[in-house]
């Protein structure tokens, strides 16, 4: 008889251990006396994220788990992914262990580190889920925990103001998502992702594939919010700019990458084999991929182009994140040129995430002693601290994708499968370079403040600790990855392969 | 066989980098010394190849091929798919651009004594930007050459932005735009031919355009090499720079520090030659003879443009920014001639150009630091207070304006005789330039050295002394030593030249 211990729950090890985590962390902070430090609190959170990375390693080399009646599958994409996602929330709560804006979170403290383990979990959620459901209460998990974060500074306007427009724009994007989704259940009467692909592979009806076309945009359209990707991306700007600084980094690393997560586990293991014609000699996204090349081109344009004009830093790298996702989106759009659809997208969120998180982490350390976001705050630093301008240098090749950084490998594969596909995708890629190019006018303008420009204290910098592990440990990746690129490519390719049992 | 002498060579100035970190920021003098002694291991090295070369050595015994990395999964498919090796090699013409980058390091870290502020910051760029030039003439895959071209872009952005004159800023975003644009492009050529091919090996690639026959990852038609090739022309186009795109060159040339321009005018700009050569005319050949013609019109463009303008300017840094527009003409009517003795007159007039260049630029900056100006009235009357230095000036312009017996001759002249063999309507348009270049060079150093005196003061101003001597010196001698006896560089030269012909089929 199958019962529920029947089941291999070694497989959610990671997600039992954040879950634990979380729970002990509500209990401490309900019970624990207010004069307590819940600073603390951040280290036990740390201390549960980097249990379930180890437990994760652990769980690699077996063959693909799949409980709960393919609810929840633990596959190489799986693990790839959630590696990201606990590496970056690592990072994310030393920061947030440092955070100490000038009013508005003391008090709140506590609730931050689990509301964000909460958000973490149901991005790891998302990236093992085999069925709509568990991929829908993941994503949920993820955005209702994202939204209280958004506010977390109760007492500052603009932390208020993004919350309000974050939740309203989330809200509508899941409905449109959710909307999506049931279209794909009418038309195939199940939620399991793998029935269901198996189900549409033998639809030729133009009629059916009209409605799953209807399905495909709806479902696109509410992931773009999530990922911020233009023309729906207007509440990004105001989002991170108002969140509290470790949430920014938290959004524009962790949702995001867990946006990218869910494209690839609804939109491409269904549409990847679905006939997009009546005689099947297309695929529906060879067919269609020039619509997400459209999203992708606009994005990178969009992000790149308003960047230009910002002078507020957290706006600026909200834009410039934009942009960054519309990288990313060349790759799916492109599908990596067939031979590189998981490793361009895989390597290219690694840098991102080291490259975004350390130059978040420098804007916070700025932004957080001053109480202003202007972009003047990087002036003279090299005068003040030449160790900490140096690295933010290194985060803004990287970012801008100059060769000897992670960034840069990470382009060149976006490139490469664009070009590798067959016909080749010139347009997006050409304009992919030429964003890349405006791009030099705002990153090079914070090198400008940091390097050209007198300083206006000449107060020495004193960094964290949090922050001061956050900025070696991306620094030091960043530059690693880009002059050894082997080290991670290798890593994947020998643990995961080609992701082949991504579609089993 | 491999060996890591390449390997040292390209990164000999890494170690004068770490060196920088254990001296104090306010020590000047030590600072100094250590950044001019941390470009003589790579002159040591490179002098080296080329004796051993000289000594008929093979080059290929120096070549170092190791794995790096790979994009995709495909290694169960073919070993070397995607796969970019870390390669270094030189050849000839390579060896002799190493040379010439490595002591034009060497001087330029000399001239540096004029930079007056954080030192240490100064030379790890400079240093910085040693690595990256020297790693582009050797790079063996397009890749590698990539990384070592943006690698020059980087510390140049700062060097002018910095240590730059009045409106450094601007200089250094127009060379950062500028140059960004160009590798940007010129990426997309390298990453259309990687992605087609699955290699960047510059070899393999010249083998499979030229003689074919093997199977690629996807196929690249017939329009697509005409377009590659085009690309290839604007990318280094903008950094040669070719007219239109010669702006921000003037701007660089103008604000940045003397021993940066000297650099930039002596090697970087060389780069986009060496690219058009190596590339475009070693992996296209075929469809770079159908545009040769088109070539040589922008090389005569260049060449008029550049002079004319020259003429009427005022400041003797922008008449050497002008006339390094007109000489990089030169180069490409070398290359649009297509025959032997063009492409030797262009690859001449590379170097020769590069050194001239550097040792007027050198020379401005010895005004420079005497007079606070480099505008040729407030120059006016210097040979009687500084005799030699005007001397020098003198020798500069001759070599520049092509004097026969120094290396400016030889490269006009050879680039001239290979366009009036193939084009001689066009080419005795462009001869025109040659008797501008004379016209606006003497009257620019004439008007400084015989020139009306001005009133200010020149008290305590003192002559052209000590260590000053030694970048002048070597100069001229390299300059004289082309001119009189060119097999010094044609002997190098020969066997990339032959296979050069070859394959454009002259």
């Amino acid at each position: 008889m199958e019962t529920m211990l029947s089941y291999d729950w070694g497989a959610m090890t990671p997600e039992f251990i954040i879950f634990g985590t979380a729970v002990l962390l509500s209990i401490f902070d309900l019970f624990a006396p207010k004069q307590f430090n819940r600073r603390l609190l951040a280290l036990l959170g740390l201390t549960g994220i980097i249990l379930a990375f180890v437990s994760l390693l652990s769980l690699m080399g077996q063959e693909t788990i799949s409980i709960l009646y393919d609810t929840f599958k633990l596959d190489s994409f799986a693990i790839a992914f959630k590696l990201l996602l606990l590496a970056g929330s690592a990072l994310v709560i030393l920061l947030a262990h440092s955070y100490e804006p000038k009013e508005g979170m003391q008090e709140y403290r506590g609730e931050f580190y689990y509301l964000f383990l909460a958000a973490l979990l149901g991005a790891m959620i998302m990236s093992s889920s085999g069925d709509l459901i568990t991929l829908f209460v993941g994503l949920e998990l993820l955005s209702i925990s994202s939204y209280i974060l958004a506010g977390m500074r109760k007492k500052n306007l603009q932390s208020n103001e993004s919350a309000m427009k974050y939740i309203i724009n989330g809200g509508i994007s899941t409905a449109v998502t959710l909307f999506g989704m049931s279209y794909l259940y009418g038309l195939t009467g199940t939620t399991n992702l793998k029935e269901m692909s198996e189900g549409m592979v033998g639809v030729f009806d133009s009629q059916f594939q009209y409605l799953f076309g209807l399905a495909f945009f709806m479902i696109l359209v509410g992931l773009s919010f999530k990922i911020a990707a233009a023309p729906f991306h207007m509440w990004a700007p105001d989002v991170y700019q108002g969140a509290p600084t470790p949430v920014t980094a938290f959004l524009s690393v962790i949702s995001k990458t867990a946006g990218f997560v869910i494209i690839y586990r609804i939109l491409i293991s269904l549409y990847i084999t679905a006939p997009g014609d009546s005689i099947g000699a297309l695929t529906f996204l060879e067919k269609n991929g020039v619509y997400l090349a459209f999203i992708a081109g606009i994005t990178m344009i969009t992000g790149n182009v308003i960047a230009l004009r910002q002078r507020n830093i957290k706006r600026l790298f909200a834009y410039s994140s934009i942009a960054q996702a519309g990288y990313v989106l060349v790759a799916v759009a492109t599908l990596g040129g067939g031979a590189f659809l998981f490793d361009t997208v895989w390597f290219y969120l690694l840098a991102y995430l080291l490259m975004n998180l350390g130059a978040l982490a420098v804007i916070q350390l700025l932004t957080d002693r001053s109480g202003s976001e202007d972009v003047s705050e990087f002036s003279g630093l090299y005068k003040r601290s030449p160790v900490l301008s140096v690295t933010m240098a290194i985060f803004i090749l990287s970012l801008a994708g100059i060769p000897g950084t992670a960034g840069f490998i990470g382009k060149l594969n976006i490139i490469l499968g664009a070009f590798a596909a067959e016909p080749g995708h010139y347009v997006l890629a050409s304009i992919m370079m030429g964003v890349t190019v405006v791009s030099y006018f705002y990153y090079f303008g914070i090198m400008t403040q940091m390097f050209f420009r007198p300083s206006a204290t000449n107060e020495k910098m004193k960094v964290p600790g949090g922050i001061a592990v956050v900025l070696t440990v991306c620094a030091a990746g960043t530059v690693l990855f880009g002059i050894a690129p082997n080290l991670p490519l290798d890593f994947l390719h020998g643990h995961f392969g080609d992701f082949s049992d991504f579609f089993e | 066989m491999n060996t890591i002498l390449l390997t040292l060579l390209v990164f000999s100035p890494l170690l004068g980098m770490l060196l920088m970190f254990l001296v104090p920021k306010t020590d000047e003098k030590n600072l100094k010394m250590l950044g001019f002694l941390s470009t003589v291991p790579a002159l040591l090295i490179s002098l080296y190849l080329y004796i051993q070369y000289a000594t008929g050595t093979d080059l290929s015994r120096f070549s170092i091929k190791v794995d790096w990395f790979r994009f995709g999964n495909l290694k169960s498919y073919d070993p070397n798919l995607f796969a970019v090796d870390y390669e270094l090699a030189v050849d000839g013409f390579s060896l002799i651009m190493v040379l010439l980058t490595s002591i034009l390091a060497t001087l330029a870290a000399i001239a540096s004594m004029y930079i007056k502020k954080e030192w240490k910051g100064y030379f790890m760029l400079f240093l910085l930007l040693e690595i990256g030039m020297l790693g582009v003439f050797t790079a063996q895959n397009l890749i590698l050459f990539f990384i070592f071209f943006e690698i020059t872009l980087i510390p140049m952005f700062f060097l002018i932005g910095k240590w730059g004159y009045l409106e450094k800023e601007k200089a250094a975003y127009s060379f950062l735009i500028y140059n960004g644009l160009s590798s940007a492009i010129l990426l997309i050529v390298i990453m259309i031919l990687f992605a087609r091919t699955g290699t960047s090996n510059i070899e393999a690639l010249r083998h499979i355009m030229t003689v074919g026959g093997v199977s690629l990852f996807a196929p690249i038609s017939d329009p697509m090499k005409y377009a590659l090739l085009i690309a290839l022309l604007a990318a280094f186009g903008i950094k040669l720079p070719i007219f239109p795109f010669h702006t921000w060159m003037l701007r660089v040339h103008v604000q940045a520090p003397p021993s940066i321009v000297m650099i930039h005018a002596g090697v970087l700009l060389k780069i986009g030659a060496f690219g058009l050569i190596r590339f475009g005319m070693g992996i296209f050949p075929e469809q770079f003879r159908d545009i040769a013609f088109i070539i040589a019109v922008l090389g005569v463009i260049n060449l008029l443009y550049g002079a004319f303008l020259a003429l009427i300017q005022t400041d003797f840094k922008m008449v050497l920014a002008y006339s390094s527009i007109s000489h990089m003409g030169i180069v490409l009517i070398g290359l649009g001639a297509l025959n032997e003795a063009g492409i030797q007159g262009a690859i001449f007039q590379v170097v020769s150009h590069g050194l001239i260049a550097a040792l007027l630029f050198f020379l401005v900056g010895v005004m420079h630091e005497r007079f606070g100006t480099s505008k040729i009235n407030d120059l006016g009357g210097l040979a009687k207070i500084l005799p030699v230095t005007s001397g020098f000036l003198l020798a500069g312009a001759m070599a520049s304006l092509g004097l026969p017996g120094m290396s400016g001759f030889v490269s006009e002249f050879m680039a001239f005789l290979g366009l009036f063999k193939e084009e001689p309507v066009l080419a005795a348009v462009g001869a025109l330039g040659i008797i501008l270049t004379a016209v606006y060079l003497l009257r620019a150093v004439l008007g400084m050295t015989f020139g009306k005196t001005k009133s200010m003061s020149f008290e305590g101003i003192s002559e052209i002394k000590g260590i000053e001597f030694a970048p002048v010196l070597v100069l001229l001698g390299l300059i004289v030593g082309i001119g009189v006896y060119p097999a010094i560089l044609s002997e190098p030269l020969q066997a990339t030249l032959e296979a050069i012909m070859l394959g454009i089929g002259g």
